[in-house]
């Protein structure tokens, strides 16, 4: 018996090879082409969803996408620096906030927010307001612990240097920490929009106007008038216009960072 | 203003249950230039990063340009201004350019504005021979070049007294000259500096006193010729001998 490990490792490649052509004819042979053609792919009930699809639903996914970003990434700075503070009770706030929205499914806060918030404050927001709050007031939480790391990764000489020419502490945060941990955290931030992008699909259980629905909801209102599912195929790959290029960019950043050619070289 | 510019009386930090500075009196007079010598441990960074408190003591009293720093409610950050810094690993804020490294604090610390600030940092450039640097980023300077930046951002503030913590430690030693030079010239010019170093010469040439510490005491202080050239402890003379001629000592012998 004498293999050697190169030969044995080859063998073992052949055999995954093998059985993963296997199961591509398998699959290949016992799904029916003709029927998957017409669920997925009906060209008529493509055209016609066009150009509603990008001027609205894509439109609206990223308008609420961005919208909630903002709002999520000045709430999750907020939570970050309470989550960094001296002071024992903004910690309190800020853990339970983040472990809060960490721990429970985003729907069940879209829902909390759509039917709780006019209630306890007798008083109905506009929809694009609840769309912020649900969606930012969930990326916050996330965000929060995104920001945290990057503003402790900063150096803490960066800071010793600010203090030493006079600066306060929130002077030195603002104008040389904060900045500076933006530039760390870049890529991780450009993943929680990608993520941000596909929960925006949850805000389908708020009650929208026609005029107001985003991919998912457009897709599946779409979905219930025709006989395929022409429509869910298209409203995911508009989805995929927006993640793939933001995923792109983060590995492009995260690879600038990481090789430190990120300063443009300047001519002394 | 009286001619002492910084006084230590009776200075105790420690770190945890590690006592780093145990009753530490020492006084600075304007203009004088103070070399702080002493193996590593000794607490010599220590007693300098408390000058400005970047360190809080313990215990004892600190006063710099008759401001008492050790006072609770004493205004740090406007004591701070006067009170220039110098780091080993030199701390440029890495995300702006020189420039921009030498205005930020004029601008927002002492209100100067745009035009102003930017005729000190260029003034002050010159002094360290950057001129036209002023445009470049910290990470596409040398060591040395970034040392002198960091020293031309301390000037710009007017400071009355520079505090050097170890400023050639973490240079190559091609690049270490160019760092000696600007604070030789700047000790000519009657700066009051209080400088830790390791550079036997420079603080033989350069200082005006001396003090070696071990041990969180101040052992030995005098004018530099005497401290260096005949140290009357047995400490210092250990400690001396090994820097001057460290080829001829084993790594077992006592420090």
């Amino acid at each position: 018996m004498a293999v050697s490990k190169r030969k044995r490792a080859e063998y073992i490649r052949y055999a995954q090879y093998g059985l993963l052509i296997v199961i591509a004819l398998l699959v290949a042979f016992l799904a029916d082409w003709g029927q998957i053609r017409a669920a997925f792919f009906n060209v008529d009930i493509a055209k016609a969803m066009f150009p509603s699809v990008i001027t609205v639903a894509l439109k609206n996914t990223i308008l609420y996408t961005a919208l909630g970003f903002a709002f999520g990434l000045a709430l999750g700075l907020v939570l970050a620096l309470m989550k960094l503070s001296s002071v024992a009770p903004y910690r309190w706030i800020a853990t339970v906030y983040i472990e809060f929205f960490r721990g429970v499914p985003a729907l069940l806060v879209f829902i909390g927010i759509y039917y709780g918030v006019p209630i306890a404050f007798q008083m109905q927001f506009p929809a694009l307001t609840t769309v912020m709050l649900a969606l930012g007031g969930v990326g916050a939480a996330y965000m929060a612990e995104t920001i945290r790391a990057g503003i402790q990764a900063v150096p803490k000489g960066q800071v010793e240097a600010a203090r030493s020419l006079g600066m306060s502490s929130s002077r030195a945060m603002i104008t040389i920490v904060i900045p500076q941990a933006f530039r760390i955290i870049l890529p991780p931030l450009t993943n929680e929009l990608i993520l941000l992008t596909k929960d925006s699909s949850l805000i389908y259980i708020l009650g929208l106007f026609r005029e107001q629905y985003e991919l998912t909801k457009f897709g599946r209102e779409t979905l219930s008038r025709s006989p395929s599912l022409t429509p869910i195929l298209i409203a995911g790959l508009c989805y995929l216009i927006i993640t793939l290029p933001l995923g792109y960019l983060s590995r492009w950043l995260e690879r600038r960072g990481t090789t430190g050619s990120s300063r443009k070289k300047v001519s002394a | 203003m009286s001619d002492v510019c910084v006084e230590i009386t009776g200075l105790k930090k420690a770190f945890g249950s590690l006592e780093v500075l145990k009753n530490i009196d020492l006084t600075v007079n304007r203009g004088d230039v103070v070399c702080i010598i002493g193996p590593s441990g000794s607490g010599k960074s220590t007693l300098l990063r408390c000058v400005n408190l970047l360190e809080e003591p313990n215990d004892g009293k600190i006063v710099v340009n008759g401001v008492e720093l050790t006072d609770p409610d004493v205004d740090i950050d406007s004591a701070r201004t006067k009170i220039g810094m110098v780091f080993q690993g030199f701390n440029l804020f890495s995300h702006l350019n020189v420039l921009a490294n030498l205005t930020v604090a004029q601008r927002k610390v002492l209100k100067r504005s745009e035009t102003e600030s930017r005729e000190i940092a260029l003034h002050n450039l010159e002094r360290v021979g950057l001129s036209e640097k002023a445009h470049s980023m910290p990470a596409q300077l040398s060591g040395g070049q970034q040392q002198r930046v960091a020293i031309a951002r301390a000037l710009s503030m007017n400071p009355e007294v520079m505090l050097f913590d170890e400023p050639t430690s973490a240079l190559d030693p091609e690049l270490v000259g160019d760092v000696l030079g600007v604070m030789r010239q700047l000790a000519d010019e009657g700066m009051t500096m209080l400088v830790v170093t390791h550079e036997m010469q420079f603080a033989r040439e350069v200082a005006d006193k001396v003090i070696f510490m071990d041990g969180g005491y101040i052992v030995e202080e005098g004018p530099a010729a005497e401290v260096i050239g005949n140290p009357q402890e047995e400490r210092t003379q250990l400690f001396l001998s090994r820097v001057l001629d460290p080829t001829h000592h084993g790594p077992g012998d006592p420090a």
